[in-house]
């Protein structure tokens, strides 16, 4: 894009936090029941059902207040945002307006070029998840399914911080990541536990902003950043053409891979917020806060510090560690008793690259992080090669299995017996007698063929610096 | 004394000591009820088999020792207080085929208490009203002159208590909808302080006033009724933690030395002279048992009304908005689309006071409008509330007409809706201070008419003002008089 023109992005992120039940009753809030299963009066707004509080998500909320460094408000309230829909059973959604529990807070991101930057968050509050319109299914009729209203949601609104599609998809990873961290949510983003809504604008640099496009309910990083790279090409187009952008809100087409208008500021619904009357100010005491506190866990930037520190790793490899609680946990199980940077390097490398090329995610790989340890301990302990590691790791993700039954069942155990590795030497020595003529006229460069057959012989088991010393001597013997 | 003339104590005894059985008191007053209905349209629902069910299980429950004090005891709900399959309308076509998945937390109490539901009284539409002209069921008739209103918009147990057609019955009370009808209609009733009895199952109007409460021919039998219907609700997040109460059993109190504030904001303009005289004698008569007068102010009365009719109807329009067409209530046949299926099936489903209510509700909340309507009217309602507060502060209660007039005619005031707001002008500041205030009968106008005293008072004390009630009926006798509705 033109240099011209900077871009300014705000995201607006719903996580559904992970309370067994719903935010103001007791149903359950698990996902892919039969339609309206889980539900009751009040979470089907029958006359006269009242909502209560469920201390669990305040608690969640709490954590996240915390985590972000914000200011957490100790008198919040509840308001309705009034607008009919056939999914919100009320015709309010019951959500915070004035007084948010979570005031202005921070978050840290890593930019892939290795630098950091702030991005201050505005605002976090707890509201209540509509249900669901089902289309399909239901020749010429909608049907309504209301398990998921009263789902809680946290809304986490960043201040305009971001400047870039990277920067945006840097700054939800590290959000995505945090909440898992905390375990308030589980973050799944195509069962819509974790969704986003961008405002994108742009300007000229430092003048004021620009009218912004609300793109809604991104549900992936891949839709995040394709959003708005389509969003920043179309807005600029209209600006460079003379025209003006339109305030209004677009959905993203996934398909087409490209933004479509929605509704525009016009048509926008008047919500009519007031404070609800069926619930008291939510009041946070202090020793409330300083409970959640001591039970916070580690969080993803005091891990990275400490993974620097305890295990000698460098700065980016402690980062793509401490990225996802799972795979930081995985890590230091592997790493128990074992070279921290060698680890680092198999868990980075062999591990992340298999799961990348499954299309698998950490929480859901096939290979135990025991096992993983295993490996590295039988390299340690000479018992096989790296190489030959490299073979059973590729088994133990295919076909699962322990690392010391696959070495024993294929024969995989390294040949550190010497006099079995001079026969061997003496026999090829003896096979390639020109070879080993021109070797000794000082051909060096043979040694390396010389190596290649002796492990090609065993079948990639014999140990390697052996193999090294006692060919140069018997090279040199004959 | 006949059954049904009898008072809930009075029952209670009789029951217990087996001078007739619960199934012979519900078939007598099942009978009235059904007998009345013509004349009064006291009912929206009677419920004769349930009725009669529940009676059985009652004297099943005595025989095997049970003595709960209202076992057996008839009773009857207003129909916006939700119950289990049996329809709820809310006085309203948009509820008409209405049935509850599930009873209010305020009948599940009463049954368990062993009282005995004979059915849904009649009611102003979503309870907005003060007349019980608004019912989609028909208007109620007041029992002392068939040709007047009995109040709203708890009109129908009102009717049904003055009528004795039942000893005790719920009410509920927005901005008066106990104490005016009680007034008009000769009978006791009680707003209680808010929180101390349950919404849950309460279909909401406006949801910081509303408050459930007893209404019967006595204070102390709305003590015996409220011995059960108070008490903390953790369904009710604005039900307050010690919400129960003794209520009976603080009955039976001196009067001597107490300060009974009178406002002359009460007594101003507007008031009739004979609702006056007989409200300014009953004060006296506590003067005469010890009692000392005090002049309080309450000078923000004035706005009481103004301020009410811009938060109930904004806390209406949002709860309202559940009567949607989708799932329960009613739902347009003609519809084409979706918001035509909103728009035909509110409009079709609401009466026109309701639809006026929600329109000024939607208005003062709107955007531009809000600081303007809605928190003006908040910061009115401080104001109010801190009025109360600082009167508290020199008195113990404080008295006065419940009603500017006695009952008016059925169809006065229908046309002209400020006419009608103005009847609860002694009532609203209650609702939006939160105290509680009761309203007993204490003489008639020359056109026979009952008049109706309220006694207000400080927050929680709601067996303070039954005790007052109680005493002052020790001695007077205007709450034992009988209409004559059954000659007319």
């Amino acid at each position: 894009m033109s240099m011209a023109w900077e871009v300014v992005i705000g995201l607006e992120v719903h996580v559904q936090l992970n309370t067994r039940s719903k935010i103001f009753c007791a149903c359950s809030t698990a996902f892919g029941a039969e339609p309206n299963a889980h539900t009751c009066p009040v979470c089907l707004a029958m006359p006269g059902a009242l909502p209560v509080l469920n201390e669990a998500a305040v608690d969640k909320a709490i954590a996240f207040g915390l985590a972000i460094g914000a200011e957490l408000n100790h008198r919040s309230v509840f308001a309705r945002k009034n607008y009919f829909y056939p999914d919100l059973p009320k015709g309010y959604q019951i959500s915070q307006y004035e007084i948010p529990i979570v005031g202005r807070g921070h978050l840290d991101v890593l930019l892939p070029d290795g630098s950091e930057k702030r991005i201050n968050i505005t605002r976090a509050h707890l509201e209540e998840d509509a249900g669901k319109s089902l289309h399909e299914a239901y020749a010429g009729e909608s049907g309504i399914d209301l398990n998921r209203a009263g789902t809680p949601l946290l809304e986490i609104v960043s201040e305009p911080d971001m400047r870039s599609a990277v920067e945006a998809v840097a700054y939800l990873k590290k959000l995505h990541a945090l909440v898992r961290y905390l375990d308030i949510s589980d973050g799944n983003m195509q069962e819509g536990s974790f969704r986003c809504d961008a405002n994108v604008s742009l300007r000229r640099p430092s003048e004021p902003f620009g009218t912004r496009a609300e793109i809604k309910n991104l549900n992936s990083f891949r839709f995040l950043e394709k959003a708005i790279s389509y969003e920043i090409l179309r807005q600029q187009d209209i600006l460079e053409a003379g025209g003006k952008v339109v305030q209004e809100t677009r959905l993203f087409d996934a398909n087409h891979g490209e933004t479509r208008s929605m509704r525009s500021k016009e048509e926008a619904n008047d919500y009519r917020y007031f404070p609800d009357p069926d619930l008291l100010p939510l009041q946070l005491e202090e020793k409330r806060i300083e409970r959640v506190r001591v039970a916070l866990p580690e969080l993803p930037d005091a891990r990275k510090a400490r993974f620097i520190e305890q295990y000698g790793l460098p700065v980016y490899d402690a980062a793509v560690l401490t990225a996802a609680r799972e795979l930081a946990d995985y890590y230091e199980i592997v790493a128990t008793g074992q070279d921290a940077k060698l680890a680092a390097n198999w868990v980075m490398g062999e591990l992340l690259g298999a799961l990348n090329k499954a299309g698998l995610e950490i929480d859901s790989c096939p290979v135990a992080a025991e096992e993983l340890r295993q490996l590295l301990a039988r390299i340690a302990d000479q018992t096989i090669s790296g190489k030959i590691a490299k073979e059973i790791f590729e088994i133990l993700f295919a076909e699962g299995g322990s690392v010391d039954a696959i070495i024993d069942a294929r024969g995989l155990r390294q040949i550190t017996d010497s006099s079995a590795i001079v026969a061997m030497i003496d026999e090829i020595i003896q096979k390639n007698p020109q070879q080993a003529a021109d070797y000794r006229a000082g051909k060096e460069k043979l040694f390396g063929f010389f190596v290649g057959q002796v492990m090609k012989a065993s079948q990639g088991k014999a140990n390697p610096d052996q193999v090294n010393a006692l060919l140069r001597e018997r090279l040199q013997a004959q | 004394m006949e059954l049904h003339q009898m008072g809930v104590a009075e029952l209670s005894a009789g029951l217990r000591n087996k001078d007739f059985s619960a199934v012979e008191l519900s078939s007598t007053l099942l009978q009235r009820l059904r007998q009345a209905q013509d004349s009064l349209n006291a009912c929206i629902t009677i419920s004769e088999e349930p009725g009669l069910e529940q009676a059985r299980a009652a004297d099943q429950r005595r025989a095997q020792g049970d003595s709960a004090p209202l076992l057996g005891i008839p009773l009857a709900h207003k129909d916006i207080f939700c119950t289990r399959g049996q329809r709820t309308t809310c006085g309203s076509k948009m509820l008409a085929e209405f049935v509850s998945p599930y009873d209010a937390t305020v009948v599940q109490r009463f049954q368990k208490a062993g009282m005995v539901t004979l059915g849904k009284l009649n009611m102003d539409e979503f309870a907005m009203g003060s007349s019980n002209e608004t019912s989609f069921f028909g208007a109620v008739r007041n029992p002392w002159d068939l040709t007047r209103v009995p109040g709203g918009s708890s009109g129908g147990s009102a009717a049904a208590l003055a009528a004795r057609l039942l000893p005790a019955a719920t009410g509920t009370d927005t901005g008066g909808s106990i104490r005016q009808p009680a007034a008009f209609c000769g009978v006791t009733g009680l707003k209680p302080t808010y929180g101390r009895v349950s919404r849950y199952g309460m279909i909401a109007f406006a949801s910081s006033l509303d408050q459930g409460g007893p209404m019967a021919r006595s204070a102390a039998d709305c003590a015996l009724l409220m011995d059960v219907m108070a008490g903390h609700d953790p369904l009710d997040s604005t039900s307050h933690p010690q919400a129960a109460g003794r209520f009976s059993a603080a009955l039976g109190r001196s009067v001597k030395g107490l300060r009974i504030g009178v406002p002359e904001e009460f007594f101003g303009e507007g008031l009739d002279p004979e609702v006056a005289q007989a409200v300014q004698e009953a004060i006296q008569w506590y003067v005469r048992e010890g009692a000392e007068i005090r002049p309080v102010h309450l000078p923000n009365n004035v706005h009481a009304v103004s301020t009410y009719y811009v938060l109930a109807p904004a806390e209406a329009s949002s709860n309202l908005s559940r009567f949607d067409g989708i799932r329960y209530s009613h739902r347009s046949g003609s519809a084409v689309d979706l918001q035509d299926l909103y728009l035909l099936s509110r409009y079709e489903g609401f009466g026109p006071e309701v639809r006026r209510r929600i329109l000024v509700g939607s208005y003062v909340l709107s955007a531009g409008y809000y600081d303007a309507y809605y928190r003006k009217a908040q910061q009115l309602r401080a104001l109010i509330r801190e009025d109360f507060r600082r009167a508290f502060a020199e008195v113990d209660v404080i008295m006065g007409p419940t009603t500017p007039t006695p009952a008016f005619a059925l169809g006065a005031k229908s046309a002209d809706p400020v006419a009608m707001y103005l009847a609860d002008i002694y009532t609203i500041a209650v609702n939006l201070a939160g105290i509680p205030a009761l309203s007993l009968p204490c003489g008639f106008s020359k056109a026979g008419l009952p008049i109706g005293l309220q006694i207000m008072g400080n927050y929680f004390a709601d067996e303070l003002i039954l005790g007052l009630g109680d005493a002052y009926q020790r001695d007077s006798d205007w709450h034992q008089q009988e209409p004559g509705w059954e000659e007319q």
